[in-house]
């Protein structure tokens, strides 16, 4: 399926993934080719075929519901860009 | 000392020939002579390994010292190292300095071994020649015009330069077992769920799984020993019991019973690869083992499901890195969208803006039954061709790569890069084991030959492979490179 500018600034934006004009053209005929290739599934009857998310066939673990983790926060923000008494700070979002 | 095997180096260890700290000076000693001509290492943390070695040396001079006590090795910088940058070869993660260790590396550590530093790679493991990385391409020691195959291509290099006696990767689509290839080492590829994929930066989840690159299948035994194991920090690690890897390296090949996928010989193959390949095959007859052709009719569909899959799984994985909490942020965002948008164009690199916006597309509104769910279904047919095959065989056998390793900047065009994946990728989709080991080389460059089992078969293809490695020298050949040449 050939894929349109628009299709890819429709990702891009759906992404959050920043694209110039000039990355954006180049993407569309690189993603068309890739879809081409990939609509080779297309031929394929899978009608009875159930898909496959997973290789092995097993079921999440499940353990009781305990607090196994100690609070790391600190820790976890020294590496933020921005952080402030505990929280992640980010351009304003309400007036 | 950088001649040997990581089992030859546990020897010398043990009987008291050197020390951990000598050995790991010695391969410091290396890295600073010689990676300047592959550009192996990302980073290289010298004096933990110092600190880790003299650890080491203390905890043998106790008697406490276990297989992988004092040996040195190098981890792919996709694995979480506590207090070291991990970068994955991106400038997204340029500043990213680990709060935490991945389960891999604290078995690594409690193990006693030394990790010398973090091996370039395909930015965000995308890519299968090691070019896409923000820290430039690695080099191949066996041909400095050659890649070095991706995107475990700096722990391949690294090995093989003798810069360390081995190194952990990760292959989602062949990024352990094409560089293995590539660069005339042993790798393997584990089944999914063997190894603990907490801390090791996400790619595409359902396929992702972390193992040893070293130079022979022995070594790579005694790495998976230490690694395996399930983990509660990964659901998806299982609960089985972790064998003596070691235990059955040497148990004879007769009766083995050996399937050649059709699909695995066909076009694109090139001819001198398969001649290669086949001379392996005939050394494995002659050790008693016999030889069928076989079909994995779904062989062609792979490469189309994995660039369904794992591109829809690595965009939501990536998703991530939005500039907030970690990583890359731009300066002077206007708003919050702003902040987002610019942090990831800035941060990432142009294959990975490519999967995720594939993956982005492919499972959006209106897209996603006809690719992403049609690719599920096919990955199911893809599996039970390998189910069908090891009804009748004990292992598969063919060629890692369909080419030796390509010269650097060969491969421009995304779709022919992808086609290099084409005997690798089929094996992720259905979770089953492969290892690559030297078969031969053409011309100065390494070739590959590939060895598939059924789900959990691990000490039946290291056993498989050490045979093949008893009866011939390929992974025994060094290169020559940089200053080493004068």
């Amino acid at each position: 399926m050939a894929l349109e500018l628009e299709d890819v600034r429709r990702a891009a934006h759906l992404a959050r993934l920043g694209l110039s004009d000039e990355e954006a053209a180049s993407y569309v005929d690189d993603l068309s080719r890739i879809l081409e290739m990939a609509d080779r599934l297309q031929a394929v009857d899978t009608e009875h075929v159930a898909p496959l998310a997973h290789s092995l066939d097993t079921t999440q673990h499940l353990r009781v519901d305990e607090v196994t983790e100690e609070d790391q926060r600190e820790r976890f923000q020294r590496c933020a860009p921005a952080v402030e008494d505990g929280l992640y700070l980010v351009p304003r979002v309400v007036e | 000392m950088h001649d040997k095997t990581l089992t030859e180096l546990a020897a010398g260890l043990t009987a008291g020939d050197f020390s951990s700290r000598e050995l790991t000076d010695h391969f410091l000693g290396r890295i600073e002579r010689l990676d300047s001509e592959i550009n192996s290492f990302i980073t290289v943390t010298a004096e933990q390994a110092q600190a880790s070695a003299d650890a080491a040396d203390a905890t043998r001079r106790q008697g406490d010292a276990g297989p992988l006590n004092g040996l040195p090795l190098a981890l792919k910088d996709l694995f979480c190292t506590q207090g070291v940058r991990t970068s994955c070869g991106s400038r997204m993660l340029d500043n990213f300095v680990s709060p935490y260790d991945a389960t891999l590396v604290e078995k690594l550590a409690a193990a006693g071994a030394v990790s010398l530093g973090k091996t370039n790679m395909d930015e965000f493991a995308m890519g299968s020649s090691n070019e896409s990385s923000y820290y430039g391409p690695v080099k191949n020691p066996w041909d400095l015009a050659a890649v070095p195959g991706g995107s475990s291509g700096g722990s391949a290099a690294a090995v093989a330069a003798g810069l360390t006696p081995a190194a952990l990767g990760t292959d989602t689509g062949g990024s352990i077992r094409q560089p293995a290839a590539f660069c005339g080492i042993t790798g393997l590829k584990p089944t999914y769920g063997r190894v603990s994929r907490y801390g090791m930066v996400a790619y595409a989840s359902s396929l992702d799984q972390g193992g040893p690159m070293a130079r022979s299948a022995e070594d790579c035994a005694l790495l998976l020993g230490a690694i395996a194991g399930h983990d509660p920090r990964d659901s998806t690690s299982v609960t089985r019991g972790v064998p003596d890897y070691r235990a059955e390296l040497n148990a004879p090949l007769a009766g083995l019973r050996i399937g050649l996928p059709r699909e695995y010989f066909g076009e694109g193959l090139d001819p001198d690869v398969e001649v290669a390949v086949r001379e392996a095959i005939r050394v494995y007859e002659s050790l008693g083992a016999s030889v069928q052709d076989i079909s994995l009719p779904h062989t062609n569909l792979a490469i189309p499901a994995y660039y369904v899959i794992a591109p829809a799984e690595a965009s939501s994985n990536l998703s991530r890195f939005d500039g907030v909490r970690f990583g890359h942020r731009c300066e002077n965002p206007s708003d919050l969208i702003d902040l987002y948008k610019r942090s990831r164009a800035e941060g990432f690199g142009s294959e990975v803006k490519r999967r995720i916006l594939m993956g982005t597309h492919t499972l959006s509104e209106g897209f996603f039954e006809a690719y992403y769910k049609k690719a599920q279904q096919v990955r199911r047919l893809i599996r039970q061709d390998f189910l069908d095959a090891f009804d009748e065989v004990d292992v598969l056998m063919g060629p890692a790569a369909p080419t030796p390793a390509f010269d650097l900047g060969a491969n421009k065009d995304p779709l022919s890069m992808y086609l290099q994946d084409i005997y690798t990728i089929a094996i992720n989709l259905a979770g089953i084991p492969g290892i690559s080991v030297p078969a031969g080389f053409i011309g100065q460059r390494p070739t590959g030959l590939q060895i598939l089992g059924p789900h959990f078969a691990e000490s039946q293809l290291l056993n498989v492979a050490h045979q093949f490695q008893q009866a011939t020298d390929w992974h025994l050949k060094r290169p020559v490179f940089g200053e080493e040449n004068s």
